[in-house]
């Protein structure tokens, strides 16, 4: 018999989203219990390396009209709009919210809160905290959750499965990572919260603990992935470490150069660079544009060749020591840290690094999932707000408003459901999901867990990087599926159960093998370029048949079946993208 | 010792741990100059006391003290300066200053404790020295 | 982050020697050493990456982000503690020994047991106790530049526990709530959208809080984000003991409670 953990709520994932999730549901419903798994102490979350900061309309000159048509505009139309107006009314309470429970925003000389503007925004409305401000929420918002018992967490849990029957969730099945035993936490209404897979790349922003658990959780259990081919490259990261340069860097002024010492972007419909600073243009364009003029200098000979590989130069010198140290303090040391520049004294060099996943579980407006009782929010979840490419600065925020939602839908629905169901059949599925943990833990094989993560990373990284075609991404889908079918043959060395960090890697790679095959497919079959997927054998945007979601749906160990949704457009229609001169 | 969950806990070094660093060193030779400070105070009321009885018996006592226990001396000196430095360092951290809404540098806090110290220290120097000559 | 690839870069062979234990066939830990050819740009945390991928699957640490901001990876390199994401190959000699984190219980290999570090967080009380009651509606607090740097730099910690390694209080006395915390307290009480002091009082200025601390001073010389959490326990010392004699020579202030004392707080 499994250990089974009875809670009204069981919420996986304590990052941003799962911890603002539960604080929703303590505070509005005391009475529920909650169950809040993490596979790592929850102020070790991803949410915390989050530097620039999350957007919400603060100033008089801004309107919530601006926010939502920076933010459609931004994901290529591919974003719901009514998901999208939802998210930027509710945007400023959010945040203020947070400043009640002590964020530490940065502020005006009159004591207000600060903003600062972002990539692709037509007035700032990024509020931050210095260049922290990833990390102030989430120790903010974990400091909070002490608050309120009903929240009892479950830190180091892996979670594993998720139980369902009938159309419904009633529950996941996760390890205890200090004791390797599984118990089954049956519930009434789970949230998942997992954040993204930037590790199915191998050159990334994401932390180790990003490898798309959630996100194939509820693919395993028949939820669709929705618009997985929609990656983001974030255009400033360090070479070799891939640690991230924020955009806040250049909101604050930052200029990109090539080896020529020239600011290329006015020749990709950026410019002119004159006057500077200004929205929307030059170095302030969205984040899919800029990584995308990378690449098109790196094909013109045009960037700077460090050792670990090709760059171009971010220069903050003029923004002097003060203003640096003020507002880029963290910029700054990572700088002198790792790639051992002091940007108040030199450029800094940065190149495109693989930094969120724009699509992700298919969730509604309400957070909710196709599976009664299941919710996602969060990066691993698709609402969509992002489209074909998230806005700086907008992930954040979506964290709080859809974290929020999913904690008073979950709470709403776990206190009306009366479904019934057996009981003993759930727990055998439960112990089906523990029963194949046992088994991979004593398979014997001959591939290994680092030798398929690497290979996984390169195919990814040379199928479906920051330009595809029919040809690579073809590529790509093959050899995702060999891949899956050796993982099949893997074995652990590590055969103890306290601790077992090589058979939660085994796990993690599980995942990710699901997760990047649905993004290989995905992308595949969309054959037209938009937002942060371009095809170069599809240049163009082609709303007559694409302006739609993708759906990947798992269908075990053959490609995902994909089926396509019709975007939501309430008042925006598609039109050309424009930034720079003509911007308005 | 391990633990009945499992866990294992190392045993602490009880009585060496202040040898394994430089920082705990000091630490602990900060403490010991408390020791030196205390011995300071007693012959500080000590000499008051014979002062009360008039110079003679004064200059007795301090030379007899010279001449009895010029190491002592030397070696409360010694710590008793460390102790009054090693104090002054760690001033800025129980007494931040702010100017103006900016914090005050740590260095000049700790520089104006050291200068005053010295000030004074002259100050005293120089009563005792011309005092005594008057 | 990325694992950091092979490239042109110098290569030094280093031998790495990691206190293991695993208490499913331990007694006790033991060292065992690793020949790791290390590139000279590599953290510490890349090396130990290394001999996880190909050296030894078995090994277990805690990482993630990479970059100083997660608190994970803390652990004992060459008897320092230290966030081995943060420190460079380059700057140790050929020969470095990795040990987990001292003063906590070992779990497993490099592996601490940090729930009663957590437990100690909470104790503290770490959150808003609003001075002034405001909803969402009613908007932003008022916080000036200078309210906010009072406070800013004890809202840095990382929870990586290198402090309470680096204590010797608290090798002696594993109750004591500990640097960390007693600067998380700290930070919440200078808040201007805070009441102050009085709702922690009663863990911060126990004997377990800030009397058991007797200013060594590791803490800070090792926190690898400045929080300097030896300067909030002498000053919330200070604080404490103005807060004990103005109860004692005004006892009829203490009536009026919560309110912090103008300044008293630095
Ligand atoms: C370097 C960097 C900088 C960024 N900067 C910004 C920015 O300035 N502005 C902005 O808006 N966005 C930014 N983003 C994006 C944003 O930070 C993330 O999208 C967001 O933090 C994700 O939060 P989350 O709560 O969804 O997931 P995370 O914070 O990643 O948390 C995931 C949680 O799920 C848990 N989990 C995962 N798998 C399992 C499992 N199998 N079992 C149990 N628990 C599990 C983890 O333990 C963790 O607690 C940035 C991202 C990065 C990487
Ligand atoms: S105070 Fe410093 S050393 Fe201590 S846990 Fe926080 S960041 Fe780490």
């Amino acid at each position: 018999m499994l250990n089974k953990i009875n809670s009204d709520v069981v919420i996986i994932g304590a990052g941003g989203a799962g911890l603002r999730a539960a604080i929703e549901i303590a505070r509005s419903q005391p009475d529920l219990s909650i169950a809040l798994l993490s596979k790592v102490y929850p102020m070790r979350s991803h949410t915390v390396a989050a530097e620039g900061g999350a957007a919400g309309v603060a100033k008089d000159e801004d309107s919530f009209d601006n926010h939502f048509n920076d933010t459609v505009a931004g994901g290529d139309w591919l974003c719901d709009q009514d998901a999208v107006e939802y998210f930027i009314h509710q945007a400023p309470k959010e945040l203020t919210q947070m400043e009640h429970w002590g964020c530490p925003w940065s502020r005006t000389k009159e004591g207000k809160v600060a903003v600062r503007p972002f990539g692709g925004m037509k007035v700032e409305r990024t509020w931050y905290a210095a260049d922290k401000t990833g990390f102030h929420m989430l120790h903010t918002l974990f400091q909070t959750s002490l608050k309120y018992p009903g929240i009892k967490r479950y830190d180091e849990y892996y979670s594993i499965d998720l139980i369902s029957e009938n159309g419904q969730c009633y529950g996941v099945t996760a390890l205890d990572m200090r004791t390797g035993q599984i118990k089954f936490f049956r519930a009434k209404s789970v949230i998942i919260a997992t954040g993204g897979a930037g590790r199915v790349f191998p050159f990334t922003t994401n932390g180790a603990i990003k490898t798309g658990d959630g996100m194939a959780m509820a693919y395993r259990a028949g939820v669709p992935l929705k618009d997985m081919e929609f990656v983001q490259y974030h255009p400033t990261g360090l070479p070799g470490t891939g640690i991230l340069i924020t955009e806040g860097s250049r909101g604050e002024g930052g200029l990109l150069v090539n080896k020529n010492n020239y600011r290329y972007l006015q020749d990709y419909n950026l410019g002119p660079p004159d006057p500077w600073p200004r929205k929307k243009a030059m170095e302030l364009g969205p984040r899919d544009r800029l990584s995308q003029a990378f690449w098109q200098e790196q094909q013109k000979g045009n960037t700077i060749q460090t050792p670990f590989g090709d760059a171009v130069h971010l220069d903050l010198r003029h923004l002097g020591e003060e203003k640096i140290n003020e507002r880029l303090p963290m910029v700054r040391e990572l700088a002198i840290n790792y790639m051992g520049v002091d940007p108040v004294h030199e450029p800094i060099p940065v190149r495109p690094v693989v930094h969120y996943t724009m699509g992700g579980i298919d969730t509604d407006i309400e957070a909710a999932t196709r599976l009664k009782g299941l919710y996602a929010a969060g990066e691993c979840a698709c609402v969509s707000i992002n489209g074909a490419n998230r806005l700086g600065s907008n992930s954040l925020t979506e964290l709080l408003v859809f974290g929020s939602k999913a904690g008073a839908n979950a709470a709403e629905f776990a206190s009306k459901t009366s479904e019934q169901v057996d009981e003993a059949l759930l727990e055998n599925m439960a112990k089906q999901s523990a029963d194949k943990v046992a088994q991979l833990f004593h398979h014997q094989g001959k591939e290994t867990i680092p030798g398929l993560r690497n290979e996984m990373n390169t195919i990814m990284e040379a199928g479906a990087g920051i330009y595809r075609t029919e040809s690579s991404l073809k590529d790509a889908v093959n050899q995702l599926t060999q891949l899956k079918s050796r993982f099949a043959d893997i074995e652990l060395t590590d055969k103890s159960n306290v601790y077992n960090t090589d058979l939660i890697q085994a796990l993690e790679l599980g995942s990710m093998i699901d997760v990047a095959r649905a993004m290989a497919v995905s992308a595949l079959n969309r054959q037209e370029s938009r937002g942060s997927h371009q095809r170069l054998d599809y240049v163009e945007r082609d709303d007559k048949n694409f302006l739609r979601h993708t759906l990947a749906t798992f269908a075990g160990d053959d490609n995902p079946t994909i089926d396509y949704r019709d975007v939501v457009i309430t008042k925006s229609q598609p039109a050309e993208r424009v930034y720079g001169g003509e911007s308005k | 010792m391990k633990l009945t969950n499992g866990n294992y806990v190392r045993p602490p070094a009880r009585y060496s741990w202040w040898l394994r660093q430089g920082r705990y060193f000091r630490y602990m030779m900060r403490e010991l100059s408390s020791l030196f400070v205390g011995i300071f105070s007693i012959i500080m009321i000590c000499g008051l006391y014979q002062l009360s009885q008039g110079e003679a018996q004064f200059t007795a006592f301090t030379s007899s003290l010279w001449n009895n226990f010029w190491w002592l001396s030397v070696i409360t000196f010694l710590f008793v300066t460390y102790h009054s430095y090693s104090w002054f360092i760690v001033t800025p951290k129980a007494m931040p200053l702010r100017f103006s809404g900016k914090k005050v540098a740590p260095w000049i806090i700790i520089g104006a404790h050291m200068i005053l110290w010295l000030i004074c220290s002259i100050f005293i120097w120089f009563i005792f020295t011309n005092g005594g000559a008057q | 982050m990325s694992d950091v690839k092979t490239s042109q870069k110098s290569v030094r062979q280093v031998e790495i020697e990691i206190l293991r234990y695993n208490p499913d066939t331990d007694e006790k830990p033991y060292f065992q050493t690793y020949q790791v050819p290390c590139q000279e740009e590599w953290v510490i945390l890349d090396a130990v990456n290394y001999i996880k991928d190909n050296l030894d699957r078995s090994l277990s640490y805690r990482w993630s982000c990479h970059m100083a901001v997660c608190g994970s990876c803390g652990m004992m390199v060459n008897g320092e503690p230290t966030l081995s994401c943060h420190a460079f190959v380059r700057d140790m000699p050929d020969k470095i020994t990795i040990e987990p984190l001292e003063n906590f219980p070992i779990a497993r290999d490099l592996i601490v047991d940090m729930d009663g570090f957590v437990e100690k967080l909470s104790s503290v009380k770490p959150y808003i106790n609003a001075a002034e009651e405001k909803t969402v509606e009613q908007g932003t607090y008022q916080q000036l530049p200078e309210q906010l740097q009072l406070y800013k730099q004890y809202t840095q910690c990382i929870n990586c526990m290198l402090c309470y390694s680096a204590c010797p209080q608290m090798a002696l006395n594993d109750g004591f709530v500990g640097p960390a915390a007693l600067a998380l307290a700290h930070r919440y009480n200078l808040d201007s959208r805070d009441k102050g002091r009085e709702v922690r009082e009663d863990v911060v200025a126990s004997n377990a809080g800030i009397w058991e601390c007797s200013f060594v001073g590791a803490c800070s010389e090792v926190c690898p984000k400045h929080v300097d959490p030896a300067a909030a326990i002498q000053q919330t010392k200070i604080a404490a003991t103005g807060d004990y004699f103005k109860k004692f020579l005004m006892p009829w202030k203490n009536a009026q409670k919560g309110q912090a004392p103008e300044g008293g707080d630095q």
